[in-house]
């Protein structure tokens, strides 16, 4: 599959990406921006702006480029909801100013701090210390305007409301907030008439650590992102840069690999749902979901060494391969998984109070839930079938018979029915790997990609200075721009790479789902009882570490 | 003869001091409070959830209300967006209380050396315990709260331990 890299003037930028839209390009993955301050190829402008938007048929992707001459580009929120966040991140990583934006500030930084952190010229280790917590009253008396609770006076402040409005926060310490994020409810009653999140409590700098390590070094990092399910976004990122170098893996590989992905697809949702159903009361479904996954764990802690963060994969293959006896343990692992899902579903499937707390709650249709460029589970629930794995399959999944679970309604009943529905999909695929697991090794044979064997480096020279060279260098990926995808656990998780021809990435950036799917959730909790917005959030199973990164 | 001997006699009148009395109290009821934020929180389900069990240590009340709380579990990154809030909760926790600092992150930044997190949070708040990993095993943080508890029925509390601690946050 071709995907098409195009660079175009700023001036034209809005209409070339309203023109792509109307052409059916209406899915916005993702938009960032590179300093190309000190990169090797001299280039006339030191920022340039990349969309990358992807087709309604879901094959095709399109990375779109415009090198800045100023730092100031028109803003394409009035086509797509979901770059709002986008656009103010990027204005808060790199300081480019998004003309027209409607709310223009700081997403992931604090709102004191003072600089752009993702620019070459700021300092890595820099930290500021910060006091003030931002009260949020702009944001939501223009939402309360919009909602037409309070009007505009002429001398520019905002009237009284016309309800009795109470202001409550929600987190960002809270076990029900899922993580740290915050989010900022007018209450009428226990009616949200109008909500906004402020996140960033989360955000660690891995896209700035990420340009100070070698490609390898940051497959730990990639753990810490959807730390629910950290294989999975190993095996994005190390896809990613083995796409770059142009390296096809073995059939053996590829295999464990999608067998891995299923089964952190299965370990995600199993905590997603466990805590969504104690967000609704119903804590004995969390000992039924949540201890197979404790299984799971000690099934991965013997294959990796690690229970939660695995950093199993390396760029062109992986640690290990698969030890003896793992099948055998894993269909144990699969049967109690599949023991819990029954239970669980036992308890709730004709349970009123499941049904009455969930249908009609939280709703978001596809057209919005696509312009809001949510993904994953949580776009599949909207209806809309768009599942990586069938749409530009790789590792092999169009060999495997598995279906794409879709809802309708897009409530929080749909967005737990099909991660229930996922679950019994990714143990079919599981079950069609195992069965035909191909034999042969799981590391490319390429002396510049993967370590020499042990024996080589104790005994030949040449195996320890490549050793060496590999481990302090790093895997040397040729210049270039490029993003890769894979359907990850919630969703599309993608990383585009600016690689300078070292073992270094000169720039990362990743697409993270949750991200988007946070962004488009303040409106979906609008006119909701204040319950209702806990187990919305819940449901859309936001990943702190990969929201703020 | 100690006070949690399981051997006492029903019909056992103890004569102890009342440091020693109130030590074994609150050795057997401490009430966490999680501050959970990241990849530790999860494995803080994991001590919760029937595997490991927390309750089998007389720490199973899990409040999420400082005030209802007098050892705070800070698990996971505290980047310096969030550490102003962190220490506004541990203030408002009453006294006697104590800090575990679950995991890489809480105690040094880890490998998160970088603009947006606290390299470690005794910069901010005096911390009783560290437990290392990232995440640490259940296990770990089961340890961490005996060592606690140890020192509670010792009785090497010591309530002026932190007077002298002045965070990053405090006003000089």
């Amino acid at each position: 599959m071709s995907h098409e890299y195009i660079t175009v003037a700023p001036s034209e930028l809005h209409s070339v990406i309203y023109n792509r839209y109307k052409e059916g390009f209406n899915y916005l993955l993702d938009i960032t921006a590179i300093d190309y301050t000190e990169h090797i190829d001299s280039h006339d402008e030191d920022y340039a702006v990349v969309y990358i938007i992807r087709h309604k048929d879901f094959k095709l992707h399109v990375v779109i480029k415009t090198y800045l001459p100023t730092l100031e580009i028109d803003t394409i929120t009035d086509i797509f909801s979901g770059a709002n966040w986008l656009e103010r991140e990027v204005y808060d990583q790199y300081g480019i100013k998004f003309i027209n934006h409607p709310n223009l500030r700081r997403v992931l930084n604090h709102k004191e701090f003072v600089g752009h952190p993702l620019r070459k010229s700021y300092p890595i280790t820099k930290g500021q210390l910060l006091y003030e917590v931002d009260d949020l009253i702009d944001e939501m008396n223009n939402r309360l305007l919009s909602k037409e609770v309070v009007c505009s006076l002429e001398d520019g402040s905002f009237s009284d409301c016309n309800k009795d409005l109470m202001f409550l926060n929600l987190g960002p310490s809270h076990p029900a907030s899922h993580g740290t994020i915050r989010t900022y409810v007018a209450l009428d009653g226990e009616t949200i008439e109008a909500a906004v999140s402020e996140i960033g409590y989360l955000h660690r700098g891995f896209e700035k650590s990420c340009e100070n390590h070698t490609y390898n070094q940051i497959v730990p990092y990639t753990d810490r992102l959807n730390y629910c399910s950290a294989i999975s976004n190993n095996i994005a990122f190390v896809k990613t840069v083995e796409d770059m170098l142009g390296v096809t893996l073995s059939e053996r590989a590829q295999a464990i690999r999608v067998m891995l992905l299923e089964l952190s697809r299965i370990e995600d949702h199993v905590v997603c749902l466990a805590a969504v159903l104690v967000d609704m009361g119903g804590l004995t479904n969390y000992w039924y979901m949540y201890n197979p996954r404790e299984d799971i764990y000690d099934l991965l802690s013997k294959l990796t060494g690690a229970r939660l963060t695995n950093s199993f994969m390396r760029v062109g293959g992986m640690a290990n391969d698969l030890y003896d006896g793992f099948e055998e343990e894993l269909k144990e692992v699969i049967k109690k998984v599949q023991y819990g899902v029954q239970e669980t579903l036992a308890l709730i499937k004709h349970n009123r109070i499941f049904h009455d707390r969930t249908q009609n709650v939280g709703v978001i249709n596809a057209q919005d839930a696509i312009n809001a460029s949510m993904t994953g589970p949580n776009l599949r629930a909207s209806g809309v079938s768009f599942d990586m794995r069938k749409d530009t399959p790789y590792y092999g999944y169009e060999k495997y018979e598995f279906d794409v679970i879709v809802g309708s309604v897009g409530d929080v009943y749909d967005r737990v029915m099909v991660r229930f529905g996922e679950i019994d999909e990714s143990i079919k695929i599981i079950d069609q790997v195992m069965q035909n697991l191909p034999d042969g090794e799981v590391n490319i044979k390429d002396a510049s990609i993967t370590l020499p064997s042990k024996e080589a480096v104790y005994t030949t020279i040449e195996g320890a200075m490549n050793q060496f060279k590999l481990t302090y260098e790093g895997v040397k990926v040729p210049s270039k721009e490029y993003y890769g995808s894979i359907e990850a656990t919630n969703g599309e998780l993608g990383f585009f790479i600016v690689s300078d021809g070292s073992g270094t990435p000169y720039k990362v950036k990743v697409k993270a789902p949750s991200f988007t799917a946070m962004s488009a959730y303040p409106q979906m909790v609008e006119g909701s009882q204040l319950a209702d917005a806990i187990l919305t959030l819940g449901s859309l199973n936001i990943i702190a570490g990969e929201m703020d990164r | 003869m100690e006070l949690n001997n399981p051997n006492l006699p029903s019909d056992t009148v103890i004569v102890t001091k009342l440091d020693e009395a109130i030590g074994w109290a609150r050795e057997s009821s401490l009430w966490p409070m999680i501050f959970g934020t990241a990849c530790c929180a999860i494995e803080f389900m994991s001590v919760a959830a029937s595997k490991y069990d927390i309750s089998r240590f007389g720490a199973e009340v899990v409040r999420f209300s400082p005030r209802q709380a007098d050892l705070m579990i800070v698990a996971g990154t505290i980047t310096y967006k969030q550490a102003p809030i962190l220490k506004q909760i541990y203030d408002q926790m009453s006294e006697p209380k104590w800090v575990v600092s679950m995991g890489a992150c809480a105690c040094s930044g880890g490998f998160y050396d970088n603009y947006c997190t606290l390299q470690g949070i005794d910069e901010i708040i005096p911390v009783d315990m560290y437990v290392g990993g990232c995440p640490p095993r259940p296990e770990a943080l089961l340890d961490a709260l005996l060592c606690i508890q140890k020192d509670l029925r010792t009785n090497k509390y010591n309530p002026d331990r932190h007077k002298d601690f002045k965070g990053l946050l405090d006003e000089s």
